[in-house]
């Protein structure tokens, strides 16, 4: 046999560049791997939420830089019937809203947890309301609601059980309840589906143990999928209810506040102040004043509803 | 505690046929095992049974009462799922009580009846705590403590020790076993472990493609496999089958290796001659088999052969010095050879 003259080929190692051991050390990676997202948060979430909070203990309007005022700004607030009607308004329509959308969510899901024929189809069907933009659902209800050309109140006449156009969003309550309704026509799915999302992971065995358990229908809602979808009914409510406080499309796009300023929101109220009334101040401190608000819904939400104790881990009491 | 009558039962899922007339009876307090391999059916057959599944041709009668319209509830039975089912939300107590506080039963009722079931299974120190807190053998007994609560007519167990590792598998199995002898309630028992099959039942039903194989005591499934299918299936490790034809009162196998027969076999034909590991035995003029694999477990030494052109498994309990491409001499006892017909698959 002939030796052939190959060389062994003997992995050596390479030296470093500096660059590269600038990546390899951990604090210098984190803080880099940190940065896009930490910036994005400081511009856009940090520094609005500052400017926000800044503005509303000044006087600013548009066109003038304000002064600082300390908190005459929420004094004034105070003493504002607006707002307090506001306030009144803003947990009212979060409240119906809340409970409506999630009696009615909580219902669809349980319907299209079924084997239904066309399942997949009304699954999607049911999206609809979600997946349309806000702006157009407005539009859509406004027109629904107009006082001349109804759809409702054709219907209504036509069939002979009305004889007048009904008043959907011309007097303070009429008003105030067609917006709640606008709102859980809209929120429906978002509920809906994550509700979904929750029976579908409540394992079939156990209703079937429950099913030879001896339940009927109604315990075996009582029982098992009421108590196991809780935490995922306090994690959707709690953004239910955050996203309905801070409402701000349907209302302005259908009463813009109105009649006599009986529909507005918090937001609404905000907006309505800080720019087309120009007190860009004031809207602050109505903004900011929304705050509380919701960090008590979501502590409540959170605390009241979320950990439950079958839930953690392998500690032993 | 009942008997359970499966009259030519059939299920259908949509055109998929599931079950094609199976029959079993069972006597009062006995355990039956249901094996077979997956998609066999018989965890189908167990859910029909639990009244989980529509029956969809025959009937099932429970302590001589059908059932075929009964719902679940009414059945009393109780069924120890795969997967234990146990209500992640509910302590253990109220797992095990949550049958009787379904029904209204006291405080004091429930009390009394879960800690005498804990007490049975142990489970005493273990009644505030969560399903997730247990461990899988522990979870296994709350799912049993459920069951025993109940004091059902019928026990049904869906593979209950599939989720459990080997050791506690064993352990469990024997816990089943005992549970079973001092209860005495009538028990039905799926499993595609044919080694928990063997060593709980008192009858197995071995299952396949929806029809029952053969049905019978363990050893007697052992001894007299009705067909290819359940030799195979029962036994571990399994049974050598090896083709060929009976001329000349031997049996020709590959290779123009000449095999001994039983007593009493054909004469002539085109045959599976099938024989237990277990039952080949070292012998210096026995059969030359040229060594393969050697696989030493201690307790007994197990050898894959070519005798001819066949592979055969043998099992030996001698400790066997040799090595890959050695000969070693080995002959089959003649009173434990099955004979099965080529063609039919049946027992000769």
């Amino acid at each position: 046999m002939s030796v052939t003259a190959e060389e062994a080929w003997v992995r050596q190692a390479k030296a470093q560049s500096a660059l590269s051991k600038l990546f390899d050390w951990k604090p210098f990676l984190v803080f880099v791997c940190m940065l896009p997202a930490a910036g994005l948060l400081l511009v856009f979430l940090t520094y609005p939420l500052g400017l926000g909070i800044w503005l509303a203990f000044t006087d600013t309007t548009i066109g003038r830089s304000g002064r600082w005022v300390g908190l005459e700004n929420f004094e004034f607030m105070l003493e504002d019937p607006i707002w307090w009607n506001a306030v009144f308004y803003s947990v009212f329509y979060t409240g119906v809203a809340t409970v409506l959308k999630f009696g009615l969510g909580l219902w669809l899901a349980l319907l299209l947890n079924n084997h239904l024929p066309f399942k997949s189809m009304l699954r999607a069907i049911i999206l609809l309301p979600w997946i349309v933009p806000t702006v157009l659902t407005a539009v859509a209800f406004w027109w629904i609601y107009n006082p001349q050309f109804s759809i409702i109140s054709w219907v209504f006449i036509e069939l002979g059980l009305r004889e007048t156009n009904i008043d959907f969003i011309n007097t303070a309550w009429p008003a105030r309840w067609s917006l709640i309704a606008a709102n859980v026509w809209r929120g429906i799915p978002f509920v809906a589906i994550s509700l979904l999302a929750g029976l579908q992971t409540i394992s079939p065995s156990l209703y079937e143990a429950a099913l030879l358990d001896g339940s009927t229908g109604w315990q075996r809602f009582r029982y098992i999928t009421f108590p196991m979808l809780l935490p995922i009914l306090a994690i959707v409510m709690t953004f239910s209810i955050i996203f309905t406080f801070t409402d701000f499309q349907l209302v302005y796009a259908i009463t813009r506040g109105g009649p006599v300023n009986s529909t507005h929101l918090l937001a609404t109220l905000a907006f309505q102040r800080g720019i087309p009334g120009g007190q860009l101040g004031e809207g602050a401190a109505i903004a900011v004043s929304m705050i509380p608000f919701l960090v008590f819904a979501t502590l409540f939400s959170y605390f009241a509803l979320a950990r439950r104790k079958w839930q953690q881990g392998e500690s032993n009491d | 505690m009942a008997t359970v009558d499966i009259r030519q039962v059939y299920k259908n899922f949509g055109s998929t046929k599931i079950l094609h007339g199976v029959s079993v009876g069972i006597e009062d307090g006995q355990f039956v095992v249901l094996v077979g391999p997956s998609g066999c059916g018989k965890s189908t057959l167990l859910r029909m049974l639990a009244g989980l599944e529509n029956i969809s041709g025959g009937e099932i009668a429970i302590g001589g009462r059908v059932v075929n319209n009964v719902p679940p509830k009414d059945r009393d039975i109780a069924m120890v799922f795969q997967n234990y089912a146990l209500y992640p939300h509910m302590t253990v107590f109220q797992n095990m009580a949550f049958s009787m506080k379904l029904a209204g039963a006291p405080k004091e009722v429930m009390e009394r009846e879960v800690q005498k079931a804990a007490k049975i299974l142990g489970l005493g120190d273990l009644l505030h705590r969560f399903p997730r807190q247990l461990s899988g053998g522990q979870r296994q007994r709350v799912a049993m403590g459920r069951a025993i609560v109940r004091n059902p007519q019928v026990f049904l167990f869906d593979e209950p020790l599939s989720n459990l590792d080997a050791k506690l598998r064993v352990q469990m199995r024997s816990e089943i076993k005992e549970l079973h002898q001092r209860l005495k309630v009538t028990t039905v028992y799926v499993t595609h472990d044919q080694i928990e099959a063997m060593t709980m039942a008192d009858l197995i039903v071995v299952m396949n493609h929806g029809r029952i194989e053969q049905a019978g005591a363990p050893l007697e499934l052992y001894d007299r496999p009705a067909n290819l299918f359940v030799a195979g299936f029962i036994g571990s490790p399994a049974m050598n089958m090896i083709e060929g034809r009976i001329e000349g009162g031997a049996f020709q196998g590959p290779g123009g290796v000449a095999w001994p027969l039983p007593a009493g076999a054909p004469t002539s034909g085109e045959v599976v001659y099938g024989i237990r590991p277990e039952h080949l035995r070292l012998d210096p003029n026995g059969l030359e088999g040229v060594v393969n694999v050697l696989e030493p477990t201690g307790s007994e030494t197990q050898v894959v052969m070519h005798v001819g052109g066949a592979h055969l498994l043998g099992a030996f309990r001698e400790r066997i010095s040799t090595r890959h491409g050695e000969v070693l001499r080995v002959s089959p006892d003649p009173s434990l050879i099955h004979l099965f017909d080529k063609a039919t698959g049946q027992r000769l």
